[in-house]
């Protein structure tokens, strides 16, 4: 069979005020009618160049140079109208925010109605049945209602739904995904692949899929390219890749990636340094910088992609023969930290002392109506009476999905002040007692880590001066200030000559480093840390988590873990708590909940979260919830999960009835292990 | 809607009464209308002087206070917004200089809003390129200088066209001049008078605009769901007047609904220079001439004036933007 989509030797040049930036350089795949192709890349890679290139979607001043052909007709070089009639006709295209990616002034059916109408002659009438028909076919209910709905008034996952639909609605050849679930929740996200799927299934398009996750590859792609500074590094079939990878880069993204199904006790091997930038390329193969394998030859010459043993995987690795015969893994390349043990590794759980404890911790907002006259209609109930304790030296994980009330609690922890009902105590005080001098005096135990560093630290203020700063507010001297920065910087594996740089010069894992520089800057006890990995690439990850690690082992510290990536938190925590809807719905130790979730929730997040195991994937039943997260303004009776609960609805009326009549405490199912459910039944799901 | 709008509504009416008022006070203590035949010659008879002022609510000699309160019941029984120093009825005055305003704005304003949005949609799309770059000079020059020397100037020009082309194409003095008999003469005079200032009002207007709407066009074409037009197989043009510039239109909305609003009102510096007595040169004469009445009614009548304009570009955000409409 011929294949639909054929790239050869793609380049794509765009000019910069720094010179040429060479975003894609020698691309070429094939690709056949139903069949789907990963390329898997960090930011920067030239990835989503890619995408754009062969929907010829560049501006005028890019340079791409090679070949993209569409059925045997070259596509480059076409002029803009000639691509018009094939873009959405022939190739479509879902991108990666949904957000935004469709316009809020006109209604769900009346955009996808314009990309029938634009392709096929048929009636406003007939497009509009068709359009409701695709929205009934991805899984939007009430499809002929919701259709004269606006953007605004559908959620992430939906109108990622609808994009799905509109890529959908003229029987692609190709569908290009780009991202397709990076915004979205896990659960939703699970949710959005299915549909991804059928969608293929029912067009028997082919499809490429552009992704940082290497959990969605390997559940979703049969072949794979692993992209580097804007060259493919290697090519194969999605086994060869997961498990012959013959390139360092690919072998260290697949080595240094948390994993879901096991524990994390050691340290995480580390892709030292960052990708290089693709403006001013050094010469040789551009990943030899962060190569432990990288020898004279390497630094010299950019190695040609070359077909292995087996003539479809194919890698640009001067190393790669050497590789497949000694049979090195990751461990083997990668140098592996050593990471120092807190001091009260060995003091069991229940003697140490707490440092922070909640009881009974609400934060409910009032949701008000009205424009002149508010009034209050209803009650957001974002934090609902939780219980969570930190022993000294521990890291609890507090996981769950936008909307969860996650960030409300922390919120409400750094406030240091009288929460609406309940206690908080820090250190053994409670925080309503404290006088005004005592809580700025609490701000030295307790600091916090943000999610974005770019957004969390001055761009106008040098890394000393940010660092520096917590210490001048507590009155420190001019030369203890120094000493104590310079101390921070090399505690975060930063160095002296960086103190007077400005966070743009560096990158999101170095901006990272200064972030928890600062927080440590007054030694604290307790660091919160707000999904401090989230933001950056999957390659810079590992080195964030483990200076994590080894600073809370140096110091004694005690985290409080937030993330919505659960193989994260399973490497990270000791302890962690699952928030669904403002509550708790099961705590406990970490490996005890992650082997034997027996919330339905706990289940069903575990079990929609990707692993970077094609076979482990392909035997996974997966738990796909249905439907989206309530309203918190307004969620069921009794149990707040009975809406989306698999469980619930396999029981008979009568034990319904209970779960609709009161929410569920929780209690106790193991050593540590305290779950929220009427009916928990703890099950395997990895 | 309508009872979001009805609140709204009176708010703004208790502000519009609290302003003019202040708006009375100041102009009844500072424009004193005896001033107007301190100058005559042979001076008027104190008593009868006094006597007619009085007549007409403008005797500084009668408290602040006690004309205030005459002045309000006139305007509340009779819609009697008082005189002029000289006897004529503002409500006279101020209800033909309206239209004159009007008449000479309308076409130059609208006009103006249609080529600013176009013009800034356009060069928003070729960024950078000579042809935007020559429409941003222009108009930045446009917006810089000030009104009365694009009116003078423009009339020079016009001035220079006639004498070269031998036909009076430009009429530039008053509203109407003098005419042939033949049919419709009247009305083409009227238009020939009203070219060249239309033309200065367009160019201001359609300057001003046109940079508000390139901005806000660029921050629409960089958005996501352009790009989502694109990939579904729009052509260019049509993915950015459809998806781009609907969008972009939103905050043009409430700035289009304040500048038809307050066409009525005048824009005093074209009035002078072109000799059109509308409201806006009717308020400085007021000012210059002692008339505390018609200084109050103009200001009430402005403030009317803003009021629509803020209710019509809430209605118009709320029809441009369904997020607003339904949310």
């Amino acid at each position: 069979m011929s294949p639909i989509l054929s790239v050869k030797d793609l380049h794509v040049t765009f000019g910069s005020e720094a010179g040429p930036v060479r975003a894609v350089r020698g691309l070429s795949f094939d690709l056949e009618r139903g069949q789907t192709m990963a390329i898997v890349g960090e930011s920067g890679s030239g990835k989503s160049v890619t995408s754009l290139a062969v929907m010829g979607l560049h501006p005028d001043s890019a340079r791409i140079e090679g070949s993209i052909t569409l059925d045997g007709e070259e596509l480059l070089g076409k002029s803009d109208d000639a691509m018009s009639s094939i873009r959405g006709k022939r190739i479509a295209m879902v991108f990666q925010d949904p957000l935004s990616a469709l316009t809020p002034v006109y209604t769900i059916g009346d955009q996808i109605v314009e990309t029938l109408l634009i392709h096929s002659p048929m009636t406003k009438a007939q497009a509009w049945d068709r359009a409701v028909e695709l929205l009934d076919a991805v899984g939007i209910p009430d499809p002929a209602t919701r259709a004269k709905s606006f953007p605004f008034e559908f959620s992430g996952g939906m109108r990622q739904r609808v994009m799905i639909a509109m890529a959908m609605a003229n029987d692609p050849d190709v569908i290009i995904a780009d991202e397709p679930t990076t915004a979205l929740d896990v659960t939703i996200q699970a949710q959005v692949l299915e549909v991804l799927k059928k969608a293929q299934k029912e067009t028997g398009a082919a499809m490429i899929l552009i992704t940082h996750d290497l959990g969605v590859v390997a559940g979703a792609a049969d072949d794979v390219t692993v992209m580097y500074a804007g060259r493919p590094v290697e090519q194969g079939s999605v086994d060869d890749i997961f498990y012959r990878p013959q390139m360092p880069y690919t072998i260290g993204l697949l080595g240094t990636v948390p994993r879901l199904d096991h524990s994390g006790d050691t340290a995480l091997p580390v892709l030292e340094g960052t990708p290089p930038s693709v403006v001013s390329l050094a010469p040789g193969c551009p990943f030899a910088p962060r190569c432990p394998l990288a020898d004279d030859s390497c630094r010299s010459i950019e190695p040609e992609l070359e077909s292995t043993d087996s003539p479809s995987h194919r890698v640009a690795c001067f190393k790669a023969r050497e590789i497949s015969e000694q049979g090195h893994s990751h461990h083997d390349i990668f140098p592996t930290p050593a990471i120092r043990t807190s001091q009260y590794a060995d003091l069991p759980r229940d003697e140490r002392e707490t440092v922070l404890e909640l009881s009974q911790l609400r934060k409910h907002f009032p949701l008000m109506k009205g424009a002149l006259y508010r009034r209050q209609v209803g009650t957001v109930k974002a934090v609902d009476d939780i219980d969570l304790d930190i022993r000294r030296g521990e890291t609890v994980g507090l996981v769950g999905e936008s909307g969860s009330g996650k960030s409300t609690t922390l919120l409400e922890i750094l406030e240091l002040s009288k929460p609406q009902s309940g206690a908080i105590s820090i250190l053994g005080k409670d925080t309503a007692t404290l006088t005004r001098r005592q809580r700025r005096e609490m701000r030295r135990h307790i600091q916090v880590v943000f999610q974005d560093p770019m957004a969390a630290v001055d761009p106008r203020m040098p890394v000393f001066d940010i660092i520096a700063e917590p210490l001048g507010a507590f009155k420190m001297g001019k030369a203890e200030i120094e000493e104590r920065v310079f101390d921070l910087l090399d505690l975060v594996g930063l160095e002296a000559s960086h103190a007077d740089r400005y966070p743009q010069h560096f990158s999101g894992g170095q901006r990272q480093r200064i972030g928890i520089a600062r927080a440590l800057a007054l030694n604290p006890e307790i660091l919160v840390l707000d999904e401090p990995v989230s933001a950056l690439d999957v390659s810079i990850q590992a080195g964030v988590i483990n200076l994590l690690a080894d600073l809370q082992g140096r110091l004694g510290l005690s985290y409080l873990f937030v993330a919505h990536d659960l193989a994260v938190i399973r490497h990270v925590a000791d302890r962690v708590a699952v928030m669904y809807l403002g509550s708790i719905v099961e705590i406990g130790q970490v490996d005890e909940v992650y082997t034997r979730p027996t919330h339905p929730y706990t289940q069903a997040l575990m079990s929609a979260i990707p692993i970077p195991d094609p076979g482990v994937e392909r035997s996974r039943q997966r738990i796909v919830l249905t439907g989206d997260l309530p309203s918190p303004a307004n969620p069921p009776s009794g149990c707040a999960f009975r809406s989306r609960c698999p469980k619930y609805a396999q029981l008979d009326s009568a034990q319904q009835a209970v779960c609709a009549g009161s929410a569920p405490v929780l209690s106790s199912c193991g050593a540590d292990h305290r779950v929220a459910c009427h009916f928990g039944e703890a099950l395997t799901v990895l | 809607m309508a009872r979001y709008i009805a609140k709204r509504l009176a708010n703004y009416v208790v502000l519009l009464f609290l302003a003019v008022s202040a708006v009375y006070f100041l102009a009844a203590s500072t424009l004193n209308a005896r001033a107007v035949y301190a100058v005559r010659n042979p001076p008027v008879d104190p008593g009868v002087l006094d006597a007619m002022l009085y007549r007409w609510n403008l005797n500084d000699k009668t408290p602040i206070l006690e004309r205030y309160l005459v002045w309000l019941k006139g305007v509340f029984t009779h819609w009697d917004w008082g005189f002029t120093a000289t006897g004529a009825w503002v409500n006279d005055d101020v209800s033909i200089k309206m239209w004159v305003s009007l008449r000479l704005m309308l076409i130059g304003t609208l006009a103006g809003i249609i080529v600013g949005i176009l013009v800034g949609a356009w060069t928003a799309t070729r960024q950078y390129k000579p042809s935007d770059r020559a429409f941003t000079g222009f108009a930045l020059l446009i917006v810089c200088t000030p009104s009365f020397v694009i009116g003078i100037a423009s009339q020079i020009l016009a001035i220079n066209v006639n004498r070269w082309t031998g036909v009076t194409i430009f009429e530039f003095v008053g509203e109407a001049g003098r005419h042939g008999s033949y049919f419709g003469a009247v009305f083409f005079d009227r238009l020939q008078h009203l070219l060249l200032p239309t033309l200065a009002l367009l160019l201001i207007q359609a300057a001003f605009l046109s940079r508000i709407q390139r901005n806000l066009m660029l921050d629409s074409l960089g958005e996501d769901y352009v790009r989502t037009a694109r990939a579904k197989g729009l052509p260019k043009s049509k993915a950015v007047m459809k998806h781009a510039l609907r969008t972009a239109l939103i905050p043009t909305g409430t700035y289009v609904a304040f500048s038809l609003a307050t066409m009525f009102t005048g824009a005093f510096y074209t009035e002078k220079v072109f000799s059109f007595p509308g409201l806006g040169a009717y308020f400085v004469d007021s000012l210059m001439n002692p008339n505390p009445h018609g200084v109050v009614a103009v200001t009430a009548f402005s403030g009317v004036c803003v009021v629509c304009g803020a209710i019509l570009s809430d209605i118009a955000v709320a029809i441009l933007d369904p997020r607003v409409r339904l949310g």
